[in-house]
């Protein structure tokens, strides 16, 4: 009994820390997420956390800032240029990378394992070298404020990354069952969508939570080739332009910034699984 | 295998070479080019522009800050990380203090900008605090309110913080499986040998995750190297908390010198390939084990 009690008491400053640290974290977007349901006064007059004094007095709430943000501020029309920009960003570079990294998984051609290290040794250019170039190029080719500029430009962002790890996890499937399926006269198309794709759906889940996650997030990418076309202005580009029109309001502020996050929040939530999986395979990303 | 029916493998591989070409490959020469060309790229400038990069003060404040990060973001998320890690393994709660602390990895730099702009926000001393941070000091700490991203020797490390937010999760998940895969039987005959938890961290735990501390801290540093979002959103450079990549894009946008840009690019290129080496060798090892 006593010697429990003792084992309990050396192990309670795990316990406190463990869980101070946990609710520390949580604090910042906890205290954002109710001050976007209280109304402008009571935000600008009193600190989030005084809610708590009467917590079940539920008319301290509202859902007007997020009215207002959606309709009057124009995040409805970010909300859907976010999704139209991300899916198509996510989409392309995955196939484009899963044809490349079976072609040097599976396939004999001259020069292969260089070419794979050039391709995987491009992870090393950090966006801020390829910006003014291709500005130029994008401002010729009129693609400057496009969806298909973005959707292009990440897919270029994301390619090595996303070889790098298709690669890998295609290479590690088992030899002799992509043997025989050749010797049964399959041929590589048949291989890579009957055998190779599905076997691999881990891997390709992974990486689609990852580019996902990194397009929906993105603000540079928007903000050099989307510039100042605020009708294509994803999530990002939008809220980080409201930080400077509406300064202090930030019953506004709070509410545009949980409805940019909420969808990848909840996407991370159902996910986790595989994001944790993806960063295991591979944590460098460009 | 398939010596023959070689010209299908390019058919798979050409539109992938054909996007890093056009995207990677072509801008990362051009902007070598343009970075000894004048501002507007018509004339032949020599090293003017990295005699710039190197000598300027906005540069220097620049360098240095970024110094600063790769030093204090790095030791902290990495620290942290490592810390909660071990911690977490010994209580059944586990993946639900880790979730806590990932969360914010699914928070884009421009959203956690706003959460974190709130926790600092400032109100005079004679008004109730509305931001977490000037609550806790005026009310607990009894002192004057604090411009936590004004103040001139605070700010970097406020910023830092908000980095530090954001990436102690992911070192985390990536240090906590390094350190599940110790074998446990290792640890258990250490202890039974009477060693302390202490010895058994610092002798033991620590050279085994030796590999993938050494990934994490590169990956941290080429991150850093990189940093943009949160500084362009929550100071955009004021109040001496520029970094490189902020500097490069006001270079772009704000003095349309397309010479120093570039310059300021290649520079960050330089600094973040040995580290990349560095990186990828250890990943391999790591791998290895």
């Amino acid at each position: 009994m006593v010697t429990r009690a003792l084992r309990w008491l050396a192990r309670l400053p795990l316990h406190v820390i463990l869980i101070a640290a946990a609710v520390v974290w949580m604090i910042p977007t906890v205290g954002l997420f109710i001050s976007s349901l209280r109304p402008p006064d009571a935000v600008m007059r009193t600190g989030w956390w005084t809610v708590f004094t009467h917590p079940f007095d539920f008319t301290q709430f509202t859902l007007q800032n997020y009215i207002d943000i959606l309709t009057a501020q124009g995040m409805g029309r970010a909300f859907l240029n976010s999704l139209i920009i991300t899916i198509p960003a996510t989409i392309i570079p995955i196939s484009v990378a899963a044809f490349a990294a079976y072609a040097f998984a599976w396939m004999d051609f001259r020069g292969r394992d260089a070419l794979f290290g050039i391709v995987v040794g491009l992870m090393v250019v950090p966006l801020q070298m390829t910006l003014i170039p291709l500005l130029k190029v994008y401002n010729h080719l009129g693609l400057a404020g496009t969806y298909l500029g973005v959707w292009l430009a990440h897919t270029g962002y994301g390619l090595p990354f996303a070889v790098y790890l298709l690669r890998n996890f295609f290479g590690a499937l088992p030899r002799d069952l992509l043997e025989s399926a050749y010797l049964d006269g399959a041929s590589d198309f048949t291989a890579f969508f009957r055998l190779v794709l599905p076997l691999s759906i881990p891997a390709l889940a992974s990486l689609a939570i990852f580019q996902f996650l990194w397009v929906w997030n993105d603000l540079l990418v928007a903000l050099i080739y989307l510039g100042g076309t605020e009708k294509v202005a994803p999530l990002t580009l939008k809220l980080s332009s409201l930080i400077n029109s509406l300064g202090q309001n930030w019953h506004l502020l709070t509410a545009a910034a949980f409805v940019s996050m909420a969808f990848p929040l909840v996407v991370f939530l159902a996910l986790q699984r595989y994001f944790v999986r993806g960063i295991l395979a591979g944590s460098v990303k460009g | 295998m398939h010596w023959r029916k070689s010209w299908v493998a390019w058919l798979y591989l050409a539109p992938a070479l054909l996007i890093v070409t056009a995207y990677l490959v072509y801008p990362t020469l051009a902007t070598l080019y343009y970075s000894f060309l004048d501002a507007h790229g018509q004339q032949f400038v020599g090293l003017e522009n990295y005699k710039w990069v190197f000598t300027s003060s906005a540069m220097h404040v620049a360098f240095r800050n970024n110094l600063l990060w790769i030093v204090v973001f790095t030791s902290a998320t990495v620290g942290l990380g490592l810390v909660l890690a071990v911690m977490a393994d010994r209580v059944r709660y586990e993946s639900l203090v880790k979730s806590a602390i990932f969360l914010p990895m699914a928070i884009s730099f421009v959203g956690a900008g706003v959460i974190w702009l709130f926790m600092y926000a400032y109100r005079p001393a004679n008004v109730p605090q509305i931001g977490v941070l000037n609550a806790i000091w005026v009310n607990v700490f009894h002192h004057d309110p604090v411009g936590w991203l004004t103040n001139r020797s605070i700010n970097n490390f406020a910023l830092i913080a908000v980095g530090v937010w954001i990436w102690t999760g992911f070192n985390m998940v990536i240090l906590s499986a390094a350190y599940k895969n110790i074998p446990k039987e290792l640890l258990e005959a250490a202890r039974v040998d009477g060693a302390t938890e202490w010895t058994i961290f610092w002798k033991i735990v620590l050279p085994l995750m030796k590999p993938t501390l050494a990934v994490v801290v590169t990956t941290m540093i080429i991150n850093v190297l990189k940093v943009f979002d949160i500084v362009y959103v929550m100071t955009n450079g004021n109040y001496g908390t520029e970094v490189m990549a902020n500097r490069m894009y006001k270079e772009m946008f704000h003095y349309y010198n397309f010479g120093r840009a570039s310059a300021i690019a290649v520079v960050l290129l330089l600094a973040i390939i040995p580290v990349m080496l560095v990186n990828n060798r250890r990943f391999r090892e790591q791998e290895a084990q």
